[in-house]
């Protein structure tokens, strides 16, 4: 047991950092906050990707010496996974930043739960529009 | 094969391309453009659903050529034109009807985003119905993501940008365990595409290696898109989301966006765990149990609401839970409920919102319900499309309604053990929906307590009532031309099931 955990530390390390940052986004209340622990957890997924995706002694598949025993590469896939993966992650951050910023203008809060008292009392007075 | 296997390609591709062009063009030619790609998107997947009629075979299209392992494939069966034709044709109902409030919403030199928002959503969905591909499959759930966040957004008032971040957060963690799903997934199987991974999967069960990967992999993919298609208890942003959106936005987002993780949530289970792996699992109980509540508080909290769009927000929560409940039922009975109430339900709830904004526009601008009183009897289209749409939510015969809760009941009455637990939840949900939908239409025809705001300018009217007559009309035939497109569906989940 205690061998097969040391053998997937890696693993077990990215599932521990995935808990982090799901529960960061989950129950912080402040935006900024929110947004790192979205980063935390999908770095996660990728640290996952990475570190089953790499053999130990092996390299990336591009022949330079006329080589081309299977045994001494590694399968690119995962690499090109946590790449696509890394750019999704990037457009959606950079989403949610440019959201950020709009509601501190139009608030002056990042705290979540604040904000929505203040946009519930606004519409309390505007009378359901 | 025929040339028209080479239809939904094109039509992704052609959607990706509008979608940049879009982008420099003015908001009026790009709206034009986005209504005329989903018609044409529309009839070009009826051709290709003819195409594989005729055949009686899916047909796999290779991209580029390349064979598996290599490439990526398209699955092209019967199913899938079907809902591609049925999506694109309800999002071009929804620009058509949202016309008005389109112009209103949207600031004028920044229009024309939205509607590059609207054609990126047309090609995640198409991508999302079509792929073989689990991790384009998650590609394009994120793009659908942004693109939806961005039709959100673009109403620029504080309610709509908080309802965006809600929506994205509740979305991004519903993305985040479906794609630690699949990375465990080809952790256990080192295979993305879906035929391979169904039979790596099926040899992982047979052998009983990897058992709790296999199980947390099935659990993180199905609770994913669950929560990113509003399944109870993660329903909370929709009634925010819903509510103040521009009512063009509340139809595509409760209408196809959550329609079309649900779709890419079946194809997984049928094409990716199969159907043993996944009812084995314990998993589809979860569902049924969530399903329940979903459809019990969804109708609850909609009777609480006084703000008719928040109503119909939480009304979609509780469809959602129909949906959920046919798949959480059986694998071949109650995914064909299930098919059949995305259907219902993607054909009705655009209806009911684009009908409920030209109604409160009647009343001033107000969405509550007291200052409605009446307004059905001045805006007498609006007022019966609202009708309509609200007697097949409720389930009277002759709709679309009727025959999912019909089909519902069967698939439940096919099992042993879920047959009281379902027709009760199914009456109560009965008896709740035509409580605040009766309340919500008699108020409509009640006697007006008061003067009415002059009429809003009529621009955008004939362009509601070219809408709400096809919504009315698809509606019907459906309801009650059912048993054609019943064998066509049911004979698409056995093409669907077939590994290629």
């Amino acid at each position: 047991m205690l061998e097969m955990l040391w053998n997937s530390r890696i693993q077990c390390a990215a599932v521990i950092l995935f808990a982090v940052g799901f529960a960061t986004l989950l129950l912080h209340h402040n935006l900024i906050k929110k947004i790192i622990g979205l980063n935390i957890m999908d770095t996660a997924t990728y640290l996952f990707l990475t570190s089953i995706g790499y053999i130990e002694g092996r390299t990336a598949p591009i022949i330079v010496d006329g080589s081309t025993a299977m045994e001494r590469y590694v399968n690119p896939t995962p690499a090109g996974l946590v790449l696509t993966g890394i750019v999704v992650s990037v457009s959606v951050t950079a989403l949610m930043l440019s959201l950020t910023i709009r509601l501190y203008q139009r608030y002056h809060t990042l705290d979540l739960d604040e904000i929505y008292m203040i946009a519930q009392q606004e519409q309390n007075q505007e009378g359901g529009k | 094969m025929s040339f028209a296997f080479n239809f939904p390609l094109f039509s992704i591709l052609a959607s990706l391309i509008c979608s940049v062009v879009s982008s420099m063009l003015n908001g009026k030619t790009a709206r034009r453009l986005s209504m005329a790609l989903t018609l044409a998107v529309s009839v070009s997947s009826l051709a290709v659903l003819q195409a594989v009629r005729r055949s009686g075979e899916a047909v796999v299209y290779l991209m580029g050529h390349y064979p598996h392992p290599w490439g990526n494939e398209l699955q092209i069966g019967l199913v899938e034109p079907l809902f591609s034709a049925f999506f694109s044709l309800i999002l071009f109902l929804c620009l058509l009807g949202g016309k008005r409030h389109l112009i209103a919403d949207l600031e004028p030199e920044k229009s024309h985003f939205y509607f590059v928002m609207v054609d990126l959503v047309q090609a995640a969905l198409l991508a999302l119905v079509y792929t073989n591909d689990i991790f384009t499959g998650y590609v394009f759930i994120e793009i659908c993501t942004i693109a939806s966040c961005g039709l959100l957004m673009i109403r620029q008032i504080g309610r709509t940008t908080l309802a965006s971040v809600r929506y994205m957060i509740f979305s991004l963690i519903g993305s985040g365990l479906f794609l630690l799903g699949v990375v465990l997934l080809y952790n256990i199987t080192g295979q993305l595409l879906m035929p391979s991974l169904q039979q790596a999967i099926a040899l992982l069960a047979e052998s009983g290696q990897y058992h709790i990967p296999l199980m947390s992999s099935v659990c993180l993919i199905t609770m994913g898109l669950a929560i990113k298609s509003g399944l109870f208890p993660f329903h909370f942003w929709m009634p925010d989301t819903y509510g103040y959106a521009t009512p063009c936005s509340s139809g595509i987002l409760s209408g196809l966006i959550s329609k079309g993780y649900i779709f890419f949530l079946i194809k997984i289970i049928f094409r990716v765990f199969g159907t043993e792996v996944f009812y084995g699992s314990g998993m589809q109980n979860a569902l049924y149990v969530l399903a329940l509540c979903g459809i019990v508080f969804g109708s609850v909290s909609a009777i609480q609401e006084n703000n008719i769009f928040r109503m119909l927000a939480y009304s979609s929560a509780a469809q959602i839970g129909y949906i959920y409940l046919g798949l959480g039922i059986s694998p071949v009975l109650g995914t064909l409920a299930a098919l059949f109430q995305i259907l219902t339900h993607a054909a009705t709830k655009p209806a009911l919102f684009l009908s409920a904004s030209q109604l409160c526009d009647a009343a001033g601008g107000s969405k509550r319900f007291h200052d409605l009183q009446g307004v059905g009897r001045r805006c007498k289209l609006a007022g019966a499309a609202f009708t309509f749409a609200a007697l097949s939510m409720i389930g009277v015969p002759l709709t679309m309604g009727f025959m999912s809760k019909y089909l519902l009941a069967m698939a439940a009455l096919d099992t042993s053990r879920k047959i009281v637990l379902t027709l009760l939840v199914l009456a109560v949900s009965t008896i709740l929906n035509t409580f605040y939908f009766a309340r919500t239409i008699i108020r409509l025809y009640n006697q007006p307590n008061g003067e009415f705001s002059p009429a809003a300018s009529g621009v955008g009217q004939r362009s509601y009532t070219l809408a709400a007559i096809p919504f009315a009309l698809l509606n019907l035939t459906a309801g009650i031309f059912t048993s054609p497109l019943l064998s066509l569906l049911e004979h698409g989940l056995e093409l669907f099931e077939k590994v290629g």
